[in-house]
């Protein structure tokens, strides 16, 4: 019996123009700008914010600083303590009512002030949209220069889900107005703030 | 199926001023902003070459990557399906969809889908879709099919789109403060995503190394739409394969950028695999494609990525608004590529240019459509899709030019003369062109005449 | 060195002065230039039109005026451009294919192969804005284009910058198409007519005196849109501003 897929393979073979040779890809990072300055400038470009944090900032009293109405605070760092544990949650819908969101970038790029994060850097990855506001830690030593640095990152072969996140959520699907926390974070915070150990 | 009329429509789109002039600006703002991130990096043109061969090398060895791109997808407990046409595509996500019996499903923003009409033949079905994508829910409230592919909204004002959130969200009547109307959506929509059964996506590239496949939001719609249900279905055109992870550098540099002059997408989401406890289906879909690979002239429009600059540049587009093509695709893209899904109806389209070219100079993946649109115009005249007064006067005209003696007849010293074109063809043709034109004045003497008289006729 | 004269049918018949304005410099230049008095068309118009079989009888009677010609040489980087891209409707002789090589539209001509630097004739105290038509830029490409990231060139400014007294000013939109496009003009005669309006305002508000294109096409539609719409600027072609046309 003829499958569709044996129908539009047989179609695709039988039709394929005269073949054309893969190009090699660089990385194109000669002379790229310093990375941590260059990060902080697209990821502002993109609407995110980059809070300064001198050497000994305690991240967990910086983000009571910046949100001091939040009620519910879920944290997926150990730096961070929270208000709602995120082990305890059980359906990704429970996290309707975070105020903010904490996690750790596994790396950024500099290039398009990106942060990566994936199901280890989430927890539950519906975290990182439901929240009104997400904070993401970053160790300024993971910014990579650019974009084709970036996809020679093995987490993008294991990773199951893998966002490349640049600033919050935005649209201006009406009249070409801005506007910032679109449907997912409204707010997305970075901060400088070196891994452990 | 009725020649669609361009003309027609673009007359009525210029009439309303205001939504001309702002949607003109708008894109002819975003076409700018590209220029500017263009102009800022120094590859930009090697990244287009870079891509356009990537993909060109993708379409000629096309049935491999497929067969490794499902490969392993599958490895990583994701379930692939093929649809050959519409049809089909729709029959399989509604199957899937009804075999768990979700009864609501949230989506991002998909061409294809919008290509298969899927919406009405779910609903049919009893299945609830939301728009998630706030330009693509103005236009599903509206009930009007997106004009844009990555602004599906842009020919509306934000008069319009109260009036259409007053009437079917119950919005406050009159209230036309954006950020009053977007919030207005994220918070009528928020309930579908932490209800709905299923989610559905596109997908902006799908990489055959990896079984990933990619998919660029502003809004994070897309991530919302596959992260929250148990249930992702992924509607992915065979086109949108390519080789490797690595590529994925080239591209998503150049689409935002082409798109809307922003160096990449709020967000740019990978999926490879399931979450726990979740299922994840890929409909990967041909619906013409293999045919267009075949056709030596037309088949470098499978690189298409979808950004839309072609769109942003068109002169045409901007001040006819995409609805006036009458297809899911639109502007250049869309009059090279309308054509092979119904010939007669979409004959016009290829005449509905100047041929200036912008296009084929901001597409990434350097399609190059005006040469394309050029050609399409030959195989409408050799397939007999003309219109009978173009037809006409063409022929005409080839006679009266092809001999020098009726030329000179009709160039009489009176500037063009009457004698030697069909009259019906002269009235359409000054009657149309003094609309909104003067006519030139007939000079006293032809070049021709002058030449005669002070050189001698040599 | 001989050069044929090729004048457009619209040239022949509306805009004559473009021609004697042509034929004069190449002149000047010491040239051997003559007018093929038979000749019609390039063919253009119904190539534009998918039209190949009506196309034919043009082309093939281009070849017979032509042929014996060292360069062709017209004001009309839109025909000049059918010709060296399209005009394929008759079998590709190697005398068609030398033929459509050796053609050039007149800017082009004037700065690659006479290389003329200087016009100490010309004089065009005017505030000018220069269009540079869809053809001469994006297929014949005398000018940089804005799309591509290239380094900035046009060869029509380098020739203009010789003319004492000239001023130039540009329009927000430099290089967007004018809505010409032949039969477009014509058959999609609504979003034509918008676009010729958008360019003359657009020069207009630039401060421009005089559009100067080395397309009279071009200028053709925008004249009859600023006539229209009651917009007070004159155009004038390429060839008479280096022929020392004063006004």
């Amino acid at each position: 019996m003829t499958t569709s897929r044996d129908i539009i393979l047989n179609a695709v073979r039988a039709n394929a123009p005269a073949a054309v040779a893969l190009p090699h890809v660089s990385s194109f990072d000669e002379g790229l700008p310093p990375a941590a300055e260059r990060f902080r400038h697209s990821l502002e470009l993109l609407g995110g914010q980059f809070v300064e944090c001198p050497p000994g900032t305690d991240p967990d009293r910086r983000i009571g600083e910046l949100f001091p109405d939040a009620r519910v605070i879920c944290s997926n760092v150990p730096e961070v303590s929270g208000t709602r544990p995120l082990r305890a949650v059980r359906a990704a819908a429970e996290l309707e009512d975070v105020d903010v969101a904490v996690v750790r970038a596994a790396f950024a790029v500099a290039e398009t002030g990106s942060i990566f994060l994936s199901e280890a850097e989430l927890g539950l990855n519906a975290l990182g949209y439901l929240a009104q506001h997400l904070v993401a830690l970053l160790d300024p030593a993971d910014i990579l220069g650019n974009l084709h640095h970036a996809y020679r990152h093995p987490a993008f072969a294991t990773a199951r889900y893998a966002v490349l996140m640049s600033g919050p959520s935005a649209t201006a699907d009406i009249e070409g107005v801005l506007i910032r926390g679109a449907q997912g974070v409204r707010s997305l915070k970075v901060l400088p703030i070196p891994r452990r150990g | 199926m009725k020649r669609l009329d361009h003309a027609e429509a673009a007359s009525r789109f210029i009439a309303s001023t205001a939504h001309e002039a702002f949607h003109d600006q708008r894109l002819w703002d975003l076409r700018q902003k590209r220029d500017r991130e263009a102009h800022h990096i120094p590859e930009w043109e090697a990244l287009r070459e870079l891509a356009s061969r990537i993909k060109e090398h993708t379409l000629s060895n096309l049935a491999g990557y497929l067969e490794a791109f499902e490969r392993n997808a599958t490895a990583n407990g994701v379930k692939v399906h093929w649809a050959r046409d519409a049809a089909e595509h729709n029959q399989i996500v509604h199957d899937i969809l009804s075999e768990r019996s979700a009864k609501t499903l949230v989506k991002s923003k998909s061409m294809l889908t919008e290509e298969c009409d899927m919406r009405p033949f779910l609903e049919a079905r009893g299945i609830e879709v939301i728009e998630t994508d706030l330009g693509e829910r103005i236009q599903q409230l509206d009930d009007e099919p997106p004009s844009h592919i990555v602004v599906p909204a842009v020919h509306k004002l934000r008069g319009d789109v109260s009036e259409v959130f007053a009437r079917t969200l119950g919005t406050e009547p009159g209230n036309e403060d954006v950020h009053y109307l977007a919030e207005s959506q994220r918070r009528t929509t928020r309930p579908y995503f932490l209800a709905a059964e299923a989610g559905m996506t596109g997908a902006n590239f799908a990489v055959a190394e990896t079984g990933a496949f990619v998919v660029c939001t502003n809004e994070g719609n897309a991530d919302l739409s596959a992260n929250l249900p148990k249930l992702h279905i992924a509607s992915i055109g065979i086109e949108k394969l390519i080789p490797r992870t690595e590529h994925l550098g080239v591209f998503i540099r150049l689409l935002s950028r082409s798109a809307l002059g922003s160096p990449i997408t709020q967000y740019t989401s990978h999926f490879r695999s399931p979450r726990e406890g979740a299922e994840m289906h890929i409909v990967l879909v041909d619906h013409g494609r293999s045919a267009r690979l075949g056709m030596a002239d037309f088949w470098p429009a499978l690189k298409c990525i979808r950004c839309g600059a072609c769109m942003n540049t068109c002169p045409v587009y901007r001040r006819s608004g995409g609805l006036s093509y009458g297809a899911t695709y639109s502007g250049p893209i869309g009059v090279i590529i309308d054509p092979t899904f119904d010939i007669r109806k979409y004959s016009n389209l290829p005449f509905a240019s100047t041929l200036n070219g912008s296009c084929t100079s901001v597409c990434p993946v350097k399609i190059n459509i005006h040469e394309q649109i050029y050609k399409w115009r030959r195989v409408m005249s050799e397939k007999r899709q003309l219109p009978l007064v173009k037809k006409a006067t063409m022929k005409a005209a080839g006679q009266v030019f092809g001999s020098p003696r009726l030329y000179r007849a009709a160039i009489s010293a009176t500037g063009m003369a009457i004698e030697g074109l069909p009259r019906f063809a002269i009235y359409n043709w000054f009657n149309k062109w003094g609309r909104q034109r003067e006519v030139p004045d007939a000079p006293e003497a032809t070049f021709r005449a002058w030449y005669l008289k002070n050189r001698g006729g040599r | 060195m001989k050069v044929g004269l090729f004048i457009p049918c619209y040239v022949d018949a509306f805009f004559p002065e473009v021609g004697i304005a042509t034929l004069e410099i190449l002149e000047h230049c010491g040239l051997d230039v003559s007018y093929p008095l038979d000749q019609t068309c390039c063919g253009q118009p119904m190539g534009n039109s998918g039209c190949q079989d009506d196309a034919a009888p043009a082309e093939a009677l281009f070849v017979k005026n032509f042929k014996e010609f060292d360069y062709i040489v017209g004001p009309s980087g839109s025909c000049v451009h059918h010709i060296r891209a399209h005009f394929d409707a008759i079998p590709q002789t190697e005398e068609v294919t030398k033929l459509r090589a050796a053609t050039y539209e007149l800017v082009e001509f004037l700065h690659d192969v006479v290389k003329l630097k200087a016009f100490p004739w010309a004089e065009f105290p005017h505030k000018v804005g220069l269009h540079n038509s869809c053809s001469t830029l994006r297929a014949l490409r005398t000018a940089s284009a804005s799309e591509i990231d290239e380094p900035p060139f046009s060869k029509p400014m380098n020739l203009l910058r010789q003319v004492r007294g000239i001023e130039f000013v540009t329009p927000a939109r430099p290089d967007e198409c004018c809505g010409f496009g032949g039969t477009f003009s014509v058959f999609e005669e609504p979003v034509s007519a918008k676009m010729g309006y958008d360019k003359v305002n657009d020069h207009a508000r630039a401060g421009a005196e005089y559009i100067v294109s080395a397309d009279m096409s071009c200028l053709m539609h925008q004249k009859g849109c600023a006539e229209r719409l009651g917009v007070r600027v004159k155009f004038i072609h390429i060839a008479q501003i280096l022929n020392g046309a004063r006004a």
